[in-house]
């Protein structure tokens, strides 16, 4: 027997033995210290996790037997998670302790669930992605429903468990059939049955596929399997919905991607049909439900839908050039979406937060410099020029276009003219309405303003110096195809 | 004669239901016959654990059975889990070894956690 490799699974090792012994010391350590010294702590192990996974000699790894791989795309997915969940750990500090859930658990949690997405990232197997999944999915659960003593957190918790175990069996249905037809769960195998298949196999695994596709849509929250999303984000702690909108999104993609070139390469017709169909309902769902919603994080929500629509708009195309689109729009979402949040986390109101439309009128008098990088968010989302949103779509709509798809591209260009009446209004608010009650002080932090600033700065600047990242994003995607 | 075989793989089984019948036939009919009988209400009652054996489904209750309930359930699959390791335990090397160390002592981790929070006491 070879001994096993362990080595390329370094990052995933590191952060999930970090998880467990911060476990330990917030619970063994006094309550007093814990509540601001084990996120710290987190938001360290995560850093560092982040310097081994760009510090890891480049080119493709296998570890565990073939189970597990790393390459330039996994860095560069895994990158974005572990940047966003620093992020909203050290941006969440104030806004927890104000809402009352600071509590050791909640970065424990974010910890790992991070660990779940990283191990979804780099697997190279059904059962190895399978264990990823839940391993991000059970803390979700629990970080949704967070804030026990609040009726909406405690829904967003369960509806959120209740669908996703729902889509986990429409998952395991799915992976159930393709080893049945390739007689293999690992990725190489199942690629490999699929090159020639006869006909009753190509039948078989293109059935399974699509179950298996729908469980990753599922935790993507694309357009028709995205009913959980707004209430999901509407309940849950916004510190947790920050880290919603991004982590698990970038995972799923990754993830469909990897599948998608990798063992589903010989039914290319199939999953094309699938990301089509994906991209299409997503963007006319997000783009018109997101219309009527006076809820910030409902908007946001279906904003998110619409911006997965866009980010599978790239993978639908099934080009190198598309799927370096989709990792540049995965950045960008990244940043804007994040400075968002971080912008509404520092928003409250007589203790509550304050998250409809009206709350944010006259903010412009108020917080003049939350207003400004709010509304260099919402262009960037809308994709109006000069944000890095503009430049990110661009990216998506020009692989479409160069595959031959001209209708789903004028449907992207269509549904952001849409979007930019939800978000225009927002800053329209922001501008020209008279403040209303004054915001709470004590909810903002240096640490959150910090953090948004350099999000706008990134989605301000990125279009002037777009080199660099358009060639990490392009060696990423190069990866995926040998 | 293979299908008279392949019955023959049960005798094992067969003889360890007779042996589990005779053994509950032995211990009812000792304690009938040698013990006190003494029955009411409660002991006569299918089981004895705080609840009306048979109630309205539809009754509150206190949410710490709740907790118990899947705490026990973690360390009864812990168990399950443990069967087949140790059957194959000579097949399965160093690796398959330490993998089941690494588990238990996830597991313990876990416990170290749910002891120090009070989640064992019931008051």
């Amino acid at each position: 027997m070879t001994p096993v490799v362990f080595l390329p699974a370094l990052p995933e090792l590191f952060l999930a033995l970090a998880s467990l012994g911060l476990l330990l010391i917030g619970v063994l350590a006094a309550p007093e210290r814990t509540a601001k010294g084990i996120p710290l702590l987190g938001a360290l192990a995560l850093a560092v996790t982040l310097a081994l996974v760009i510090q890891a000699p480049a080119g493709r790894a296998e570890a565990f037997y073939g189970m597990f791989v790393t390459d330039g795309f996994a860095v560069f997915a895994e990158a974005l998670v572990l940047l966003a969940a620093i992020a909203t750990l050290l941006a969440g500090l104030r806004f927890n302790a104000w809402q009352g859930i600071d509590r050791f658990e909640l970065p424990v949690l974010v910890l790992l669930s991070v660990t779940g997405m990283l191990a979804m990232i780099t697997a190279n197997d059904l059962i190895s992605f399978y264990i990823g999944l839940e391993l991000q999915s059970l803390p979700l659960y629990v970080l949704a429903a967070f804030k026990r003593d609040s009726a909406r957190s405690t829904e967003a918790g369960l509806k959120y468990f209740v669908l996703s175990a729902l889509s986990s069996g429409l998952l395991l249905f799915g992976a159930s059939l393709l080893y049945g037809f390739s007689a293999g769960t690992s990725y190489e195998a199942i690629g490999h049955a699929l090159v020639q298949p006869d006909a009753m196999t190509a039948i078989g695994a293109v059935i399974g596929l699509v179950f298996l596709l729908a469980g990753v849509a599922f935790k993507l929250s694309a357009a028709p399997f995205h009913m959980w999303t707004p209430d999901v984000y509407e309940g849950s702690p916004t510190s947790v919905t920050a880290f919603f909108a991004v982590g698990p999104k970038v995972a799923a993609l990754a993830v469909f991607a990897r599948l998608a070139f990798g063992p589903f390469s010989g039914l290319a017709a199939a999953w094309h049909d699938v990301a089509w169909l994906l991209c299409v309902a997503s963007l006319v769902v997000g783009g018109f439900a997101a219309i009527n919603q006076t809820n910030l994080k409902r908007m946001m929500a279906y904003s998110s839908i619409s911006h997965v629509g866009f980010a599978l708009m790239g993978l639908a195309a099934g080009t190198e050039e598309g799927l370096r689109g989709m990792l540049v729009y995965l950045g960008v979402y990244t940043f804007m979406n994040l400075g968002t949040f971080v912008v509404l986390l520092g928003l409250g109101r007589d203790g509550a937060i304050a998250e409809s439309l009206s709350d944010l009128a006259g903010l412009s008098k108020t917080r003049p410099g939350a207003a400004l990088a709010l509304t260099i968010f919402f262009l960037s989302l809308a994709g109006l020029p000069p944000t890095a949103g503009v430049f990110a779509k661009m990216f998506v709509l020009l692989p479409a276009l160069h595959a031959g798809m001209p209708g789903l591209a004028i449907l992207g260009i269509v549904m952001s003219a849409v979007a930019c009446f939800y978000y225009l209004r927002v800053v329209k608010v922001m501008y020209f309405d008279e403040p209303g009650l004054p915001l709470d002080a004590d909810v903002a932090s240096g640490t959150q303003q910090a953090i948004f600033a350099l999000a706008a700065c990134v989605v301000l600047f990125l279009c002037v110096i777009p080199g660099p990242f358009l060639s990490i994003a392009g060696a990423a995607a190069h990866t995926l195809f040998p | 004669m293979s299908s008279l075989n392949y019955l023959g793989e049960y005798l094992p089984i067969f003889v360890f239901l007779v042996i589990a019948l005779a053994f509950g036939v032995v211990a009812i009919a000792g304690s009938w016959l040698a013990a006190k009988q003494k029955p009411d209400a409660v002991k006569l009652a299918a089981y004895e654990c705080g609840f009306e054996a048979f109630d309205d489904a539809r009754r509150k209750f206190d949410v710490r059975f709740y907790l118990v309930s899947i705490l026990f359930i973690i360390f009864d699959l812990e168990v399950a889990f443990l069967f087949p390791w140790a059957i194959s335990l000579s097949k399965i090397g160093l690796y398959g070894f330490w993998s089941m160390m690494l588990f238990l002592a996830v597991l313990t981790v876990g416990f170290i956690y749910e002891w120090k929070k009070g989640a064992l006491e019931w008051e």
